[in-house]
């Protein structure tokens, strides 16, 4: 037998003892991230449990901890992640779509994409100002003094805020309002500008995991581009497309800043009848008990709300599970 | 290339392809016959491919192309028509099955559907008739809404090709159909072939000269010149190709010595 010369060593149980400590590490680093939830969700649990009651969802914030409930704030975040979702879903898949299949691959296409995916990562805040600026007082333009009221003579009210209100088409359940205030809809429309760049990323994704294979037979039968996309790519990727949605809106559902910022009012004892009316959100509600003096309030009754949020967002989650293992194709 | 009787389904002249500054192909001019089966043979990254999706003008799918020279399907030229309307002229199967992730039923009623045929009756015969065509039917009849992902390899490209005859091409090319089956496979789909020229042109890239020797009427021999531009060897008769090659670059591919 030759003698050794190639300088490789007989180290095999050093090998394996490293290897043991770095999967040691990487259960560390688990456990932690696992332990802190587990910690916060049992303190909240202990705190709130008991206050989670049928009277939770069915009375308004009251002054009294034994009455109060969160019913308008439930309601609210409701009805703003599902109008969230119905704006955020066309423009959001629309983009993406354009952006995957359509734009050539150019220095323009490249800076859309830098903007989209800085964009995912604007603190929150900033997208209340924007909501604010843009859909709650329109950059005042309907003010009485305005611009566009003196060049067009336009019949806003006479107080400070102004305010156009009219039938669009002359038809009653059009009647539309300017600006969009503190109403449903501006948070909503904030709301969807705040996921917007989420979605969008989510959804390329999803387009760009269906096989090209796909579309070049599709082409090849005769089919335009169109009609490979409808029929082809975007049935494909809507699982992908789906659960990019829902997670972003369970994302939505938690945010507080921006909807104090564009106006969601903190006390809201009545449901909304249209998305012109004044609303709140669950998490808005919480942050109000939590700055009350009460311990009922700023302990009991947060902790109560906080699981409810939880238990909604838990839902959100189920949802878009279920949808993808549902809608996935099993290539 | 001698043609006899035989008409001219696509004429190819002086054509030269480029993938931006790479020139892929160096004017190749050459008659494909109607009704025949016509192969494409030659070594490694020769353009054959890239010849073959030219006559569908599927190339155009990939971002900076150009061309030069003619070719022309049944005397029209093909860069005057509308990409769409050849496409359904000129069929394609291709090298690894890719049956969409659909019922085998709306695999094939695809084609049909987009080019504007809804009603169910008509579109369930069309599906039957291309089964038969390729086939297929006999042992996909009772589940047609079994999806097409569920067959066998064999059975997926036997899809693709029915998929592909839905639409009534008269030209149907075929890039190296069976290099991803098995060999008992491969023997069916060129059985299916030799069905398939009484009604289609067939212009089909293979690798396997075994499969271009028993399989074709006609051989084109393609070959990468030093600047990797490809290039048209000869062309004629399979059966003069392979027992009688004029070219001593064929013989030496023919019999193995390179390629």
């Amino acid at each position: 037998m030759e003698a050794k010369t190639t300088g490789m060593k007989d180290n095999l149980a050093r090998r394996r003892w490293i290897g043991n400590i770095f999967l040691v590490l990487l259960i560390i680093a688990t456990l932690v991230g696992l332990l802190m939830l587990t910690i916060l969700i049992i303190d909240i649990a202990v705190k709130g449990a008991d206050w989670v009651s049928p009277q939770l969802f069915t009375n308004y914030h009251s002054r009294k901890p034994e009455k109060a409930g969160m019913k308008s704030a439930i309601v609210g975040s409701i009805i703003v992640m599902g109008l969230t979702g119905l704006f955020s879903f066309p423009i959001g898949v629309g983009a993406a779509l354009y952006l995957e299949e359509y734009a050539k691959k150019n220095a323009l296409t490249r800076f859309i994409n830098i903007n989209i995916n800085n964009l995912a990562g604007v603190p929150s805040i900033v997208y209340g100002m924007l909501g604010l600026v843009v859909f709650g007082r329109m950059f005042g333009v309907f003010n009485p003094n305005s611009w566009l009221v003196t060049t067009f003579n336009l019949p806003v009210g006479q107080s400070a805020l102004g305010g156009l209100e009219f039938d669009l088409f002359g038809l009653s359940f059009l009647h539309l309002k300017f600006p969009f205030g503190r109403s449903l809809l501006a948070g909503s429309l904030t709301m969807t500008l705040l996921i917007l760049p989420v979605v969008i990323i989510s959804s390329r994704e999803a387009i760009r995991a269906v096989p090209n294979s796909i579309r070049l037979a599709s082409f090849a039968l005769g089919a335009t581009k169109w009609q490979t996309i409808s029929k082809q790519v975007l049935p494909i990727a809507m699982p992908g497309i789906l659960t990019g949605v829902i997670l972003a809106l369970s994302r939505a559902i938690g945010e507080t800043a921006p909807l104090i910022i564009m106006g969601a009012f903190t006390y809201v004892p009545f449901l909304p009848e249209s998305v012109w009316d004044q609303f709140t959100v669950m998490p808005i509600q919480i942050y109000n008990w939590i700055t009350l003096p009460q311990e009922d309030f700023r302990i009991h009754l947060a902790a109560a709300g906080i699981l409810v949020l939880l238990a909604v967002l838990l839902s959100f989650n189920a949802v878009a599970v279920f949808l993808r293992k549902k809608l996935e194709i099993k290539w | 290339m001698e043609l006899n009787n035989l008409s001219t389904k696509i004429g190819i002249e002086q054509y030269n392809f480029y993938y931006g500054g790479f020139q892929a192909l160096r004017d190749i001019t050459i008659n494909i016959p109607e009704n025949q089966i016509t192969s494409i043979i030659g070594p490694s990254g020769c353009g054959k491919s890239t010849f073959l999706r030219s006559f569908n003008r599927m190339n155009e799918l990939i971002p900076g192309v150009k061309t030069k020279g003619d070719i022309r399907l049944d005397d029209f030229n093909i860069y005057e028509m509308d990409p769409v309307e050849l496409r359904k002229r000129v069929g394609m199967v291709f090298q690894r099955p890719n049956p969409f992730p659909k019922s085998i039923f709306d695999n094939i009623a695809f084609g049909p559907r987009v080019h504007g045929i809804t009603a169910k009756q008509v579109l369930a015969e069309i599906v039957e008739k291309s089964l038969r065509q390729a086939a297929l039917w006999d042992e996909v009849k009772d589940d047609l809404n079994k999806s097409g992902l569920a067959l066998s390899g064999g059975q997926q490209q036997r899809l693709c090709i029915a998929r592909a005859l839905a639409v009534e091409p008269e030209v149907i090319l075929m890039d190296e159909p069976a290099s991803a089956l098995d060999p008992i496979a491969t023997l069916k789909i060129e059985d299916l072939i030799q069905e398939l020229k009484e009604k289609y042109t067939i212009v089909i890239v293979t690798h396997n000269m075994q499969q271009a020797a028993r399989a074709s009427d006609y051989t084109l021999f393609f070959n990468m010149a030093e600047d990797r531009a490809g290039y048209l060897v000869e062309s004629g008769k399979t059966v003069n190709i392979f027992t009688n090659p004029k070219e001593e670059l064929t013989e030496q591919y023919i019999s193995g010595r390179f390629g």
